[in-house]
């Protein structure tokens, strides 16, 4: 749990990710297309990845584990609640806040 | 000067009346209007005609008066009855509501326009969409050109063809639009059986065999009983917004077709877990709906583009939004349609991994069977598309619910189930289309 909330802070934008999970792919895109450079861990890459996809669901509340995303080091959650803030247009402010995007 | 020159509007048809439009000033159109026209007046003071509304007495009496410019006078149209030496008539359709009282009308200004019934026998018959203009003519011109009788005799023949083909176009026209409309009944007639069919099935049959076999049918029956709710409360927005309805009126039944929105998204939802492949095929739309499916359902950014220019006055602040909002929409849903392909390309890649040799599949049943396992897997991710899908569209109705006012939100909402019943009523024209 702490490894998951330690590197969720460790840069503006941060997604927890598996290499074959094609939703994180579509999130990844997304971010890339705002022009935001986050830091990716793949799950299914990592020594503590099975401990780290069971810290995600408690957080999350529900799974699945990925695509799971933080901004400015707080858990904004998966794909719904990123698209859900984009298209209010929070998305942009928040990662312009947290240093992920300039101008 | 016989001819084409000052065509204005129909330039065939009016042809021959060039010089006289430009010398009196005369225009197809203004053909009911013949009474404001100060020459028609000034000149008929001595006429008293009872049952003529469009005053075509008067004109066919002030076009023979001498007081015409001469150069009215020797334009050709009028010959067409000179031959015999007649008054000639005056046949003027500027819609198809005036034909015939050409005739009718001259028999109570002129004794001789009953004998001159040749052509004009012929015009009354038949039915002008926009029609031929010939003028009265004084008779002493007659004699002058002969060869300009034969070229409007032509002329005007031509016309006559030009405009019997024109009718019969639209008489083929308008049986094919018959015929449909009587499909489009059967269909709905159909429709609504299948319809009554179903929920007697469901409530009588073993509920998880139905189910489980007819998630597309089950689904198909919810969508068409949602869409006929929904059809109800748009034609309620619609009489509410045309009798000026109160904003606190208004309020209550958009909010009520924004949460009927959200029953839908809800039941694509279940149905998705029991068939997402029939939900993504879009067999539940009609056929042009289906041309524009995106990932089971509209595209949230390209409505937005329909609605933007049917969505004004805007101030600033509303554009930006609703901008900004299709911009989004328009991220969001490549980032997914990004992601569909990444899922098509996995997908192709499990399947072909291993051999795809004459021996290949049989070899290792076990490689086989784990392939297929993570096929299995991928093609579970599909629910999960189209809930995202889903859910940008109801985020989407929602945020633009936001940025705009009650009433604002009501227009946009009649225009998107306008834009809606065009595609469906497209689809329908075109099942029932002839085919031969």
């Amino acid at each position: 749990m702490e490894r998951v909330l330690r590197l969720g802070s460790q840069k503006a934008a941060v997604i927890f990710s598996t290499s074959s999970c094609c939703m994180c792919h579509a999130i990844k895109r997304l971010f890339c297309e705002l022009g935001v450079n986050p830091a990716i861990y793949e799950l299914d890459e990592d020594s503590k990845g099975r401990e780290m996809e069971k810290a995600l669901i408690s957080l999350l509340g529900r799974g699945p584990s990925v695509p799971a995303v933080f901004i400015g080091g707080k858990l904004i959650g998966s794909t719904d609640n990123v698209m859900s803030l984009h298209l209010s247009g929070h998305l942009i402010p928040k990662l312009k806040e947290a240093g992920a995007i300039w101008l | 000067m016989s001819g084409a020159e000052g065509n204005h509007i129909h330039a065939s048809r009016f042809s021959d009346f060039g010089a006289l439009e430009q010398s009196i000033g005369f225009y197809p159109e203004d053909a009911v209007d013949l009474s404001r026209n100060p020459v028609f007046n000034s000149k008929s003071s001595d006429q008293v005609v009872t049952s003529d509304p469009l005053q075509f007495s008067k004109f066919s009496k002030s076009l023979a008066s001498p007081d015409i410019a001469p150069s009215t006078t020797s334009a050709g149209p009028q010959r067409l009855t000179t031959q015999k030496g007649q008054q000639p008539n005056l046949v003027s359709l500027a819609s198809g509501h005036f034909e015939n009282w050409g005739e009718s009308k001259m028999a109570d200004t002129s004794p001789r326009t009953d004998t001159s019934t040749d052509v004009d026998t012929d015009d009354r018959n038949q039915r002008f969409e926009g029609g031929q203009l010939v003028a009265a003519s004084d008779s002493s011109d007659r004699s002058k050109d002969k060869t300009g009788d034969q070229k409007s005799l032509r002329r005007l023949a031509q016309n006559r063809e030009a405009a019997r083909k024109s009718r019969l176009r639209k008489k083929a026209y308008v049986q094919q639009l018959e015929s449909s409309r009587l499909k489009l009944t059967q269909l709905e007639q159909e429709l609504q059986r299948a319809h009554q069919q179903g929920i007697f099935i469901s409530s009588s049959g073993d509920q998880a065999h139905s189910m489980s076999g007819n998630g597309a049918l089950a689904f198909d029956m919810e969508y068409a009983r949602w869409l006929e709710e929904h059809n109800r409360q748009v034609n309620e927005l619609r009489a509410a917004v045309n009798s000026h309805a109160s904003d606190n009126e208004l309020r209550v039944i958009v909010d009520g077709v924004m949460a009927h929105y959200d029953d839908i998204f809800r039941i694509k939802s279940v149905a998705a877990k029991a068939d997402v492949f029939h939900l993504l095929s879009g067999m539940w739309t009609t056929p042009a709906e289906r041309c524009f499916l995106w990932l089971g359902g509209f595209r949230s950014s390209e409505l937005l583009k329909l609605l933007v220019s049917h969505l004004e006055p805007l101030t600033e602040q509303q554009l930006v939004g609703i901008c900004n909002l299709q911009q989004s929409s328009q991220q969001a849903e490549d980032a997914l349609s990004q992601g569909m392909e990444a899922l098509q390309q996995s997908l192709a890649e499990t399947l072909a991994s291993g051999s795809l040799g004459p021996s290949g599949s049989s070899g290792n049943m076990a490689n086989y069977m784990a392939q297929m396992a993570v096929a299995m897997g991928k093609l579970g991710t599909l629910e999960g598309f189209l809930r995202q899908a889903d859910n940008l569209r109801q985020q989407m109705l929602q945020q633009m619910h936001r940025i705009l006012t009650t009433r604002q939100t009501a227009r946009a909402l009649l225009a998107i189930n306008e834009y809606f019943s065009r595609l469906r009523a497209l689809s329908s024209l075109w099942i029932a289309r002839p085919r031969d």
